[in-house]
């Protein structure tokens, strides 16, 4: 195993990029993937022994994963890269890990670095509806997995609510892979698009594969809502139906499976337990790590790169990973092309204009908070509903991590990762308050879960 | 400048001894204000193991300890909620006859003090406790031990502090206290004053600044006991327990999920601390030989907080011997969860009638008067014989 002075961690488009920025300049980095053979979530490749062409597992960005598969590939031999890899936290200058591909319980071992680039990707923003817990309910991301890695859809008859760019990028995929989309539910309306039109034609490509998508769903008869608002999904052992409101009117319609999301959220964790600094971002409506137009973050010797400081989409996290490495190598005192590191700030630049268009394009709806019944369950792992945090705001707390401590909302499993977003948004709703002054969920150790007789690497 | 706010004893710092004093104080009619830093029982009070034993403290502190279990036996009248409040029983497992022998020794030293401690030897333990893993070869069991959630509990005395009378204020940091012969002034930063004949000095980790303000240095140190959770498992055990020598100690909540504290943490900086990870590891690889039902557990999360510690490990409690008026109530080593609430009530005692009900001269803070100055190796944590901690980077 190679002692590597640089670690990445995130093997996505960001930190394959910084990785093969490093390797050119003559640097042998560790790359840490918590996945099984690279490509993060956005270019996830299918099993080995899985033999889809990349055409139909990733349409149009084909070329763009297959780029970064195989940059991957070709880096094996010049980095450390450790895949099935979980970094569980972070302390003075080393990294924890625990690799699972061998023993039962994994092996934990310590990594030291000089420098680290955190790559660490985004999961989806989810806002519950009631009956999101029953069996057939997926995240967006988690559907768009299911097929990219294992070939299977959720579910025999779908249904995809929510809004953002993945809502007609998943559905456009289930119904191009076979599988029966009943209905695209969009709580953002037309007319938030059409608004969002001049910043959104900054990226015309981008524009034209989203406007693809929706008029090749349209043309083959599934219907695509805007406007709308996911009302409830329903059953008993798991989902048999979804019900929708346009206004008043409330529509009922049979299903199997349901994946939903608003858009995605950035793992920020890793940044957490490293001392980052956050700054409230109104964008993407979240604390996110401080990082500046280099990709330094504000621990000396920490970069952030991709989705997991903001989310940018693929495109960018691939120029934000060589921005970083680029960033870390003239730190280090290596000669760098800086031509190039204005360059790819400036093409950065033009997708974050293009990023304020989609969110004029997909709002977050703001009435989520208010409209919440009390009974609807916010905290699945430890069965917290809306009303638990709201009598926890009534009885006089308002910063996110006191109302953990007091209802344990974004306790459980998950740490708050699936909850804790529309938990701070019930706080902020309940207390009156601005959303940015309720905090954000501290990161604490393990950034997942961790197995009692985990063995150690001497 | 607004006037100051009069009362007749300011307590700062909200952590389960101040919050009970304040409690206390406001019950017998006294005017009290509370202050504290950051939030009611955020620090070890709140994020404490949550261990309410007797069992085990110096034979010094069971006088106390055992009116604190009176009073943990009102607690829903007291604070308005159980705060899941267990008396199912706190074991202490002895994993060498040395260890067993040195719980026979405590059972006979704290005849007396009514804890009926019960000796079991190794079948006896397997009868009553069947999870009990091999390594264990007795233990000593105190029935009416227990345990509660630190999270709700402490805050929860500072809640019925306030519904009892007191002012009580969050986010109130003290900058500056001084006394002019007759009373006490003490200024927040957001430039609230009180004015009070009576200050208690119940700032927990960071108490030693006002004790050497008045001219009684401490030798305090911070410690930060390392702490984590299981996800929710089938319930296989209801005491809390023990090892005899220290190194790791468990329970099991209601809701299922394990707590388990081992080790040390670090501070991150002088009001938060994080476990090491060198403390985690050896929980998640030692646990399992003493609690079999944790084999294939995940551990969700870890947490620290910051305690303070004095050399002989007993907590200062009682009157100042410098200034009247000034009360102090800190140094608790990690045990103050369960004796808390007395401490509190004794220092309101003092308050209200000039003396406590039970004596406190062991806890002067007279013993360090005329002390050599601190020996800077001394550790806060007793290290003899206990599970060998990794001394990791983390607890450098």
């Amino acid at each position: 195993m190679k002692n590597s002075d640089v670690v990445i961690v995130g093997a996505g488009p960001a930190g394959i990029r910084a990785a093969q920025t490093l390797v050119a300049y003559g640097l042998q980095p560790c790359l840490i993937d918590e996945g099984l053979r690279g490509g993060g979530q956005i270019y996830r490749r299918q099993p080995a022994n899985f033999k889809r062409p990349p055409k139909a597992l990733y349409g149009f960005e084909a070329a763009k994963a297959q780029a970064v598969h195989s940059t991957l590939d070709r880096l094996q031999t010049d980095i450390d890269y450790r895949p099935q890899t979980l970094v569980w936290n972070a302390e003075e200058r080393t990294l924890d890990t625990l690799t699972f591909n061998d023993g039962p319980n994994g092996v934990s071992a310590q990594v030291p670095y000089k420098q680290l680039i955190v790559a660490t990707g985004a999961t989806d923003r989810i806002l519950p509806v009631p009956g999101w817990t029953l069996p057939g309910v997926y995240s967006l991301g988690a559907a768009q997995i299911a097929l990219k890695f294992q070939g299977c859809a959720i579910g025999e008859r779908v249904v995809f609510a929510g809004s953002g760019p993945l809502l007609y990028l998943v559905a456009y995929q289930y119904a191009k892979a076979g599988a029966k989309v009943i209905a695209v539910l969009d709580s953002s309306p037309l007319s938030a698009q059409a608004q969002a039109l001049p910043a959104l034609l900054g990226q015309p490509l981008t524009l034209a594969k989203g406007v693809y998508y929706r008029t090749w769903l349209t043309t083959r008869g599934i219907p695509v809502h805007q406007g709308v608002k996911l009302h409830s999904i329903e059953g008993e052992e798991r989902v048999r139906r979804v019900r929708w409101q346009r206004g008043a009117d409330m529509v009922e319609l049979d299903c199997d499976a349901v994946g939903f999301a608003h858009a995605l959220r950035s793992e920020t964790q890793l940044a957490d337990l490293l001392g980052c600094e956050f700054v409230w971002s109104g964008l993407n409506r979240a604390w996110l790590p401080q990082r500046d137009a280099s990709g330094r973050s504000s621990v000396e010797g920490v970069y952030l790169a991709g989705d997991g400081a903001g989310i940018m989409g693929a495109d960018a996290a691939e120029m934000a990973g060589e921005l970083a490495a680029l960033t870390l190598l003239t730190d280090s005192g290596h000669q760098v092309d800086q031509a190039r590191s204005a360059e790819l700030q400036r093409k950065l630049g033009a997708i974050e204009r293009f990023r304020n268009g989609l969110e004029t394009a997909f709002p977050f709806p703001e009435d989520w908070a208010a409209k919440a019944a009390d009974e609807l369950t916010v905290c699945r792992c430890e069965e917290v509903s809306a009303g638990d945090i709201r009598h926890t705001v009534e009885q006089g707390h308002w910063e996110i991590n006191r109302v953990k401590a007091m209802c344990r909302v974004g306790m459980g499993r998950c740490q708050g990762r699936m909850c804790g977003l529309a938990a701070t948004e019930i706080v902020a709703q309940a207390s009156g308050r601005d959303i940015a002054s309720v905090g954000r969920l501290r990161g604490q150790a393990p950034i997942k879960p961790l197995p009692f007789g985990v063995e150690v690497e001497p | 400048m607004s006037p100051p706010i009069k009362v007749d004893a300011v307590v700062i710092g909200g952590g389960i001894v101040g919050s009970s004093a304040a409690l206390f104080l406001a019950r017998a009619g006294q005017r009290v204000a509370l202050l504290e830093r950051d939030f009611f029982g955020s620090h070890s009070s709140g994020v404490n193991y949550g261990g309410v034993r007797r069992q085990g403290r110096p034979l010094s502190q069971l006088p106390l300890s055992q009116r604190a279990h009176g009073i943990w036996a009102s607690l829903q009248d007291l604070i308005g909620i159980d705060g899941e409040y267990l008396r199912s029983g706190h074991l202490k497992l002895a994993r060498s006859d040395k260890d067993m022998a040195a719980l026979v020794k405590y059972e006979q030293a704290s005849r007396g003090f009514g804890l009926d401690l019960q000796l079991l030897d190794r079948s006896q333990l397997r009868a009553r406790f069947a999870w009990a893993g091999d390594v264990a070869v007795g233990a000593s069991l105190c029935a009416d031990d227990g345990h509660a959630n630190p999270r709700i509990v402490s805050p929860a005395f500072a809640h019925a502090a306030r519904r009892a009378g007191a002012q009580v204020f969050e986010q109130a940091k003290v900058i500056d206290v001084s006394h002019d012969g007759s009373a006490f002034t003490v200024v927040t930063a957001d430039g609230q004053r009180f004015r009070a004949p009576w200050l208690l000095n119940c700032a927990g980790a960071w108490a030693a600044a006002l004790a050497e303000q008045f001219g009684e240095p401490v030798p305090m140190r911070p410690g930060h006991p390392a702490m984590l959770v299981t996800e929710p498992l089938p319930m296989f055990m209801d005491v809390s327990t023990g090892v005899e020598g220290g190194g790791i100690y468990a329970r099991q909540v209601a809701r299922g999920n394990c707590v388990l504290g081992g080790g040390q943490g670090f501070p991150l900086d002088p009001t938060k601390a994080r476990p090491g990870q060198a403390a985690i590891l050896e929980i998640l690889r030692n646990a399992v030989e003493l609690y079999p039902p944790l084999a294939g557990a995940q551990a969700i999360r870890t947490w620290s907080g910051t305690e303070g510690y004095l050399p002989d490990r007993e907590p200062v409690l009682g009157a100042s011997t410098t200034q009247p008026g000034l009360l102090h109530g800190f140094g608790f080593a990690g045990s103050g969860f369960q004796i808390g609430p007395a401490a509190g009530e004794a220092l309101a005692q003092i308050v209200c009638k000039g003396a406590p009900d039970i004596d406190l001269a062991a806890f002067s803070i007279k013993r360090f008067v005329s002390a050599a100055p601190p020996v800077t190796a001394v550790s806060a944590v007793d290290t003899s014989n206990v599970i060998p901690l990794l001394r990791g980077r983390s607890s450098s």
